[in-house]
């Protein structure tokens, strides 16, 4: 192990879960409202950050960032309310393989819809954080004399700081406004959520616009850091064992759980000197940060299939 | 659906009870439609023979999901990863290790079918939307270990190439039969199925045997027992039914059929890497399958055609679209093929959950009550 570097790797992967948790956020509000688990909310950060991109190129509309930002999120909202309109309203009361075969096939559309319209290319995504200083931290703490200290880009802080303060704000928005709490209803029980007078059509319709809104954020996030082309979709699939390992029904548990898959890929970047491997098997650990989400899946669905947060409804055989 | 036979079809003797194919016309028009697809080379252009290649292969892969979510009611996103595993013990076993093809295709069945096992072992614990992410990680793991173990052997991400599979006959009278040609360096009658137009003839064959199968684990016991097991598990289980064993057999068979439409696969593009299949060929088996209907031994055929042919549409009207949108130079087939794959899935799944193959049921029902019902 190399402790010098244990502090960069644990903490760099800790703030790349930021925006993991906020797609993991995204997929389980829809998933507590609507029992729809969405596997098209990659397609739909694709969307809002190739929308964002157009309003602020010069090759489309050529708006400010922050008006681009906006009106990718408007975009964003009427995406969500379209796709819950269009594909979702009619599964309803349908079965369980029609609803996850749904959304995969709404995901696929919308990846070509988006190559269609947008191309193939690679774009270069306005940049939001300056990438020339990074922040350096000097830990309280030393390793053989040295102190550590942390170099951390400016992106990677500021998106996990805008991811946790999306988190903020929702959790507040469920706790203290109408809608939230009818929301919150209409996740408990649909039925009864109806007998208050609860259009739970309208709660559909509202959490697919938030989730929307929340891809957008992250998919712009995302592309700052890395650039946009399409592989943006695929980002997400580092969130679906994130949603799995906090619970299909828990918000604190879906942040919890990015930020876990996010600590995990950073800590099996490290560079690890070999002493009980051979320097092959070394090498592969560390290029597995795409396969780790999907190993702590397995083992938390053996261990604890609910999650660490999510209620115990799972149907056990 | 009730079965409805036309008048005067009545069952005369077990054997005609028991009985598939229960007419002669019937017999003769699949023999006819048989000894059409088995002569294909000989008057189809190459790219139609390729196109029904592909179809065969796909067909097999989706005939083992059938057992597996249309039978069992399982849902499972690994088939493709499956196929990888197939693919590449074939390969490794012809290639590396000198097997004759037709013994490693077997092989590799069985291989991936252990494999598929080792997924299916979720099943036992966790069911519905949890046992999708389950099957899914096999998406990723697998062809993540091929990329990263035995580096010497896999060669990592570019993948392997793999030989032509040959048959050898000894030379007799001095002459090489059934169109073989001599090779002096084995001294023996070689053919090589090296072209589309030969391979066909294994897809063909491999078809024929994995159509039988999947026809009559449906209606064994094996085959009731697993749809006991999607209608209602509690009951099944009271029944007698062991959940565990027979979910896992399920998995077993779907891997099985998986890992041989994967060697088929490789052997028919002469390559194998992790990208050969994915995920999304994953998700496209999942849609043929309810595209052609879900739990009928129809489904997978008219399924995979008809997806098949969609992704062949692609490719036919990708130039004319590039040419209408210029800003979709190159991208034109990679758009167009998740675009018509969602749409029709999606469409299917709105108006027609139950598939091309209930449509079927439903025209031959009417055909056979005209003109009293429509």
């Amino acid at each position: 192990m190399n402790w010098q570097l244990l502090p960069q790797f644990a903490i760099t992967g800790l703030l790349n879960g930021g925006p993991i948790a906020l797609m993991a956020l995204g997929i389980v509000l829809v998933f507590k409202s609507s029992e729809v688990f969405n596997f098209a909310h990659g397609q739909m950060l694709l969307i809002g950050a190739m929308a964002a991109w157009w309003f602020a190129s010069p090759e489309g509309m050529g708006l400010p960032l922050w008006a681009a930002i906006i009106a990718a999120l408007a975009v964003s909202v009427l995406l969500g309310l379209a796709i819950e309109r269009l594909t979702l309203r009619p599964m309803t009361g349908q079965p369980l393989l029609s609803i996850i075969l749904m959304t995969l096939a709404l995901g696929q559309f919308l990846q070509g819809l988006t190559i269609f319209v947008f191309g193939t290319t690679q774009r270069n995504f306005p940049v939001i954080f300056s990438v020339t200083n990074p922040y350096r931290i000097t830990l309280p703490l030393t390793y053989n004399d040295n102190p550590i200290v942390v170099v951390l880009r400016q992106n990677l802080v500021w998106s996990f700081v805008i991811a946790m303060i999306c988190v903020i704000v929702l959790v507040l928005f469920f706790q203290y406004t109408r809608t939230g709490l009818a929301m919150r209803a209409t996740a408990e029980n649909h039925e009864t959520a109806q007998s208050v007078g609860i259009r739970i059509n309208h709660v559909f319709g509202i959490s697919w616009a938030i989730a929307g809104v929340i891809a957008a954020i992250s998919g712009i996030l995302i592309a700052t850091a890395s650039g946009l082309d399409l592989s943006l979709s695929i980002v997400v699939l580092a969130a679906f064992p994130a949603v799995l390992l906090g619970g299909l029904e828990s918000i604190p548990g879906a942040v919890l759980g990015g930020l876990i898959v996010g600590l995990a890929q950073g800590l099996v970047g490290l560079p690890n000197n070999s002493f009980f491997m051979g320097p092959a098997a070394a090498q592969a650990i560390r290029n597995s940060a795409e396969i780790v989400p999907y190993i702590l899946l397995l083992i938390v669905l053996v261990i604890r299939p609910d999650g660490l947060f999510g209620q115990k409804r799972i149907e056990r055989v | 659906m009730a079965v409805l036979r036309p008048s005067g079809d009545f069952d005369t003797s077990y054997e005609h009870d028991l009985a598939v194919v229960r007419q002669r016309w019937q017999w003769a028009l699949l023999l006819l439609l048989l000894l059409a697809l088995f002569t294909l080379p000989y008057y189809a252009p190459a790219p139609t023979v390729s196109l029904i290649n592909r179809i065969g292969i796909a067909i097999i892969a989706v005939q083992g999901l059938n057992i597996l979510t249309g039978y069992t009611g399982q849902i499972s996103l690994g088939q493709a990863a499956f196929m990888t595993v197939g693919g590449y013990i074939s390969a490794l076993l012809v290639g590396a290790a000198g097997w004759s093809f037709f013994l490693a295709l077997p092989v590799a069945g069985l291989g991936a079918g252990l494999v598929g096992l080792i997924f299916g072992l979720p099943s036992l614990r966790v069911k519905g939307f949890y046992l999708v992410m389950a099957t899914l990680s096999a998406q990723f793991i697998i062809p993540w270990l091929t990329r990263h173990i035995y580096p010497s052997l896999l060669n990592g991400a570019q993948g392997i190439n793999v030989p032509v599979p040959t048959f050898s006959l000894p030379v007799i009278a001095n002459t090489c039969f059934l169109g073989t040609t001599f090779n002096a360096e084995l001294g023996t009658c070689v053919y090589r199925f090296a072209t589309p137009s030969q391979f066909i003839h294994i897809t063909l064959g491999v078809l024929i045997v994995s159509t039988i199968v999947a026809l009559n684990i449906s209606r064994s016991r094996l085959g009731r027992a697993l749809i006991s097991v999607r209608d209602n598990d509690l009951a099944a289980e009271l029944l007698g039914v062991n959940l565990f064993a027979y979910k896992l057999k399920a998995f077993f068979i779907a891997a099985v059929y998986a890992g041989v439409a994967g060697a088929l696969l490789a052997h028919n593009l002469r390559h194998i890497n992790s990208q050969t299949v994915g995920l999304v060929d994953s998700i496209m088996f999942m849609g043929m399958l309810v595209v052609g209907g879900l739990g009928s031994n129809l489904g997978p055929i008219l399924g995979a055609t008809l997806v098949v042919l969609l992704e062949e549409l692609a490719t036919v009207l990708a130039p004319p679209a590039a040419a209408l949108l210029p800003t979709l130079a190159g991208g034109a087939t990679a758009a167009l093929k998740p675009l018509l794959f969602g749409l029709a899935l999606m469409l299917f799944l709105i108006f027609e959950p139950r598939g091309l193959a209930h449509r079927w049921m439903l025209i031959k029902a009417a055909w056979r009550l005209r003109p009293y019902a429509r």
